[in-house]
């Protein structure tokens, strides 16, 4: 019982402060909120020609097709956004004293996922905003969004274990190239533009094997109320965080043993 | 005026050792806008189906995007070297010496001008590997060279006024950002009379970015075009000028000031 206690102190501690950082601080804040609405300006407005290409029918519209793509895109790097800061951390020796005081360490990583989370939640409200006044239509029912936002939680999760345990391994702000690049580079590897079946030649054969993929498949079906293979959506999701998670637990340990 | 040459060389020689000697200068922005070309040309490849699509081939449109992504390189790489020189006082050391201001700018640019000149080459030849011949022919690349070089120094000249204006390099990192905008909100991926949303075709017209792509992207796809090559150049001029008046009177400022 007092295990449970302990784990939740620090991770409540920790973050309380990875949130209360970011909310002071416009630098912190304001590129994890850009990066994402000016995705969705940039596709959604410059490219809704491609909504009338044959095969290309999506009833929520260009701007709903999009929206779910950069829903995701901030899901991912919201959490690689945090990782920043825990790189940050360990620069600036907050992390040494942070694992002297903890009494559970694995409590630390909890702590900079819920800080990632509410982060990304403000993110994500802004970007459904912008993207129903840009014209989205809703097509799914509250379930159905529901499982939307969970999948995108999921993955908020997944990528800051990620991002995490980059941060503890290489302990520098300077592998913050590492944390994103892999991320960015899963995320255009997936349908971006059009869907699955309209794309061609090598880039098809990569989105069909990308996981981001089947997310990013979940995510459009469940909001245009015809959910398509959700179930191993979530599977994929589970995945990430299960096997990203040991990747940040490992790391973790790496950093305790490193002093 | 030789010895102002001279002053020029010098300094010229300086940035463009300075940026031979960091690879990650000259390889990031080479690398980053190839990949993002692989996978837009891939993504986008439905949308020539369009009709009225000027070319069936997306990579050959979308070409013209990694010069542009190359010449904000350029700008983060010129102006966050020349805040560093003012962060560990090499600047306030050669305000002591007789170099006169138009060498230290002239002889930044140089670098840019070298990163430039290495980014468009190895763009040409991927474009020739991917079986893109320019429309223009011969002729045709080395005024698409000439072109890109001019927007690097551009946009170049750009980050030295920051750098001058701000002596941060943190300040000149957080332009990327506002000129990566410029490049989103243009007719990067679209042509403008393709653009189906109305406010996103206005952003794309009145964004001066727009002629600098499609003068590149003439070259590439239609051959000759006097209008698109005339404002792109232009506009490449305009900037240049500009930006080098804001780092004269910003240089006058910040040689005061130390």
């Amino acid at each position: 019982m007092n295990a449970v206690r302990e784990f939740r102190n620090v991770a409540l501690a920790v973050g309380w402060r990875t949130l209360h950082n970011v909310l002071h601080n416009p630098s912190l804040l304001i590129p994890g909120l850009m990066f994402p609405l000016l995705n969705f300006i940039a596709f959604a407005g410059g490219l809704s020609r491609l909504q009338h290409i044959p095969g290309f029918d999506y009833p929520p519209g260009y701007a709903g097709f999009q929206f779910c793509f950069v829903l995701l895109q901030s899901a991912a790097f919201g959490g690689v956004f945090t990782g920043f800061g825990i790189a940050r951390d360990f620069e600036y020796g907050f992390s040494r004293r942070l694992m002297l005081g903890a009494s559970r360490r694995s409590g630390v990583i909890a702590g900079y996922a819920i800080g990632a989370l509410i982060r990304w939640m403000i993110t994500s409200v802004v970007v459904t905003l912008v993207a129903i006044i840009a014209g989205m239509r809703i097509k799914g029912t509250p379930v159905d969004l529901v499982g939307l936002y969970l999948l995108a939680v999921m993955v908020n999760v997944a990528f800051l274990f990620w991002a995490c345990g980059i941060a503890m391994r290489f302990q520098s702000v300077q592998a913050g190239p590492m944390m994103q690049t892999p991320v960015f580079l899963l995320l255009f590897f997936a349908p971006v533009y059009v869907p699955l079946k309209l794309l061609q030649g090598w880039i098809h054969g990569v989105a069909t094997a990308n996981p981001i993929t089947q997310l990013l498949e979940a995510i459009r079906g469940l909001l245009a109320g015809h959910p398509v293979e959700v179930g191993v959506a979530y599977l994929v999701a589970a995945g990430l965080i299960f096997f990203l998670g040991m990747w940040a637990i490992f790391n973790l340990r790496h950093a305790e043993a490193k002093g | 005026m030789k010895t102002t040459a001279l002053q020029v060389y010098h300094l010229a020689r300086r940035s463009v050792v300075r940026q031979a000697r960091q690879p990650a200068n000259v390889v990031a922005p080479v690398i980053f806008p190839l990949g993002l070309l692989a996978v837009n040309s891939g993504g986008l490849q439905p949308a020539t189906s369009i009709p009225g699509f000027p070319t069936d081939r997306f990579v050959a449109f979308a070409l013209a995007i990694p010069f542009m992504q190359g010449a904000l390189f350029a700008t983060m790489n010129a102006g966050t070297d020349l805040a560093r020189d003012i962060q560990t006082g090499f600047l306030s050391r050669l305000s002591l010496t007789p170099v006169r201001g138009v060498a230290l700018v002239l002889g930044q640019l140089a670098g840019v001008a070298f990163v430039a000149t290495v980014q468009a080459v190895v763009y040409v030849a991927v474009a020739y590997a991917v079986h893109v011949h320019p429309a223009s022919g011969a002729a045709g690349v080395v005024v698409l060279l000439g072109l890109a070089i001019a927007i690097a120094i551009g946009f170049g000249a750009a980050g030295v006024f920051m750098a001058l204006r701000t002596g941060s390099g943190e300040s000149v990192q957080g332009l990327f950002p506002v000129l990566f905008v410029f490049l989103l909100v243009s007719s990067m991926n679209f042509p403008r009379n393709l653009i189906e949303a109305s406010w996103f075709r206005w952003l794309a017209t009145v964004n001066p970015v727009s002629y600098l792509i499609e003068g590149l992207r003439s070259l590439i796809i239609e051959g000759w075009n006097g209008e698109a090559l005339g404002l792109a150049f232009a506009i490449a001029a305009g900037l240049i000028t500009l930006a080098l008046v804001a780092s004269g009177l910003a240089l006058q400022t910040r040689m005061t000031r130390t």
